[in-house]
């Protein structure tokens, strides 16, 4: 009897996970960019938010991810999906269409992803080789935001933005009952 | 064989890299204004992912962190109230398509 010797897997379990996590996030990114229909694009877009959401969770980032999750997916995606349908009645669904925009934009693309690699391998990054396990961020992240000798300040200000773009999206999206 | 386990930052900026493109190549390339929003909201992940692998290969603070939070409450300030634009443009043009929308060009 031949037993199939399978190779060990455990000390490429974090590459794996980060290619999975990875395909997740760029599949996602080029379904939005190319799929013909908007909705598509929308569902991509939350596929991209996923495999982001388990890049952060691989790097350590247990609260940044979850606020991913529920502001991205919860939120922004919701948002979007309401305006794709509620604007959805028009001739065509204006996805990408052919012609010359088309092939100039995808040159650009490749150009700025092109330059960002030169940039990336031709910089020296001075990364910590091993950072170490990862730690719970949560408590670190409460208290930075709440010292008034780090970010208190802008977190305030960052609250009262978020107020003042909720009441005008509000103002703004409201019908006009006079007109 | 390839060590699969040294996953750097190297790889998380590459993945950022690809995004950012993904996000451009939407907004250069469509026409319809919420897909547009969509480009952008690839663009501020791209960013979002730099950030974070910069705070864990980084000197061990947490500011890569909080700055990826106060761009998340950047993002969804702008899509609410972008979104409230292009309602309003729709509602009162019937035009979704931004070459189209051309009514405050000089």
């Amino acid at each position: 009897m031949v037993v199939l010797a399978l190779p060990d897997l455990t000390p490429h379990l974090p590459g794996i996970i980060f290619g999975l996590f990875t395909a997740f996030a760029v599949a996602g990114a080029l379904i939005a960019a190319t799929a013909p229909k908007i909705v598509h694009a929308a569902f991509g877009l939350m596929a991209s938010f996923f495999g982001v959401a388990g890049l952060y969770f691989q790097l350590g980032a247990d609260f940044v991810a979850l606020a991913h999750i529920i502001i991205y997916v919860g939120g922004i995606l919701v948002l979007l999906v309401f305006g794709v349908l509620l604007t959805g009645r028009t001739q065509a669904l204006l996805g990408i269409e052919k012609g010359h925009k088309t092939t100039g934009a995808v040159l650009i693309g490749g150009l700025v992803f092109f330059g960002l690699m030169l940039a990336i391998a031709g910089t020296e990054w001075n990364a910590v080789e091993d950072p170490g396990d990862p730690k719970p961020t949560t408590a670190a992240i409460g208290r930075a935001f709440l010292d008034p000798d780090q970010y208190l300040i802008p977190f305030e200000v960052a609250s009262v933005l978020l107020l003042a773009a909720l009441v005008g999206a509000a103002y703004l999206a409201r019908r006009r009952r006079e007109a | 064989m390839i060590v699969l386990a040294s996953i750097g930052l190297m790889h998380y900026l590459l993945v950022g890299a690809a995004l950012f493109s993904a996000g451009v190549v939407t907004v250069l390339a469509r026409r319809n204004a919420v897909a547009i929003l969509i480009g952008i909201e690839l663009m501020l992940n791209a960013a979002n992912v730099n950030l974070v692998a910069f705070d864990r290969f980084g000197p061990g603070t947490m500011d890569g962190q909080i700055f990826t939070l106060f761009v998340f409450v950047i993002a969804a300030s702008e899509a609410a109230v972008a979104l409230a634009i292009i309602i309003n443009v729709f509602d009162s043009t019937d035009r979704i398509d931004v070459d189209e929308i051309d009514a405050l060009k000089g």
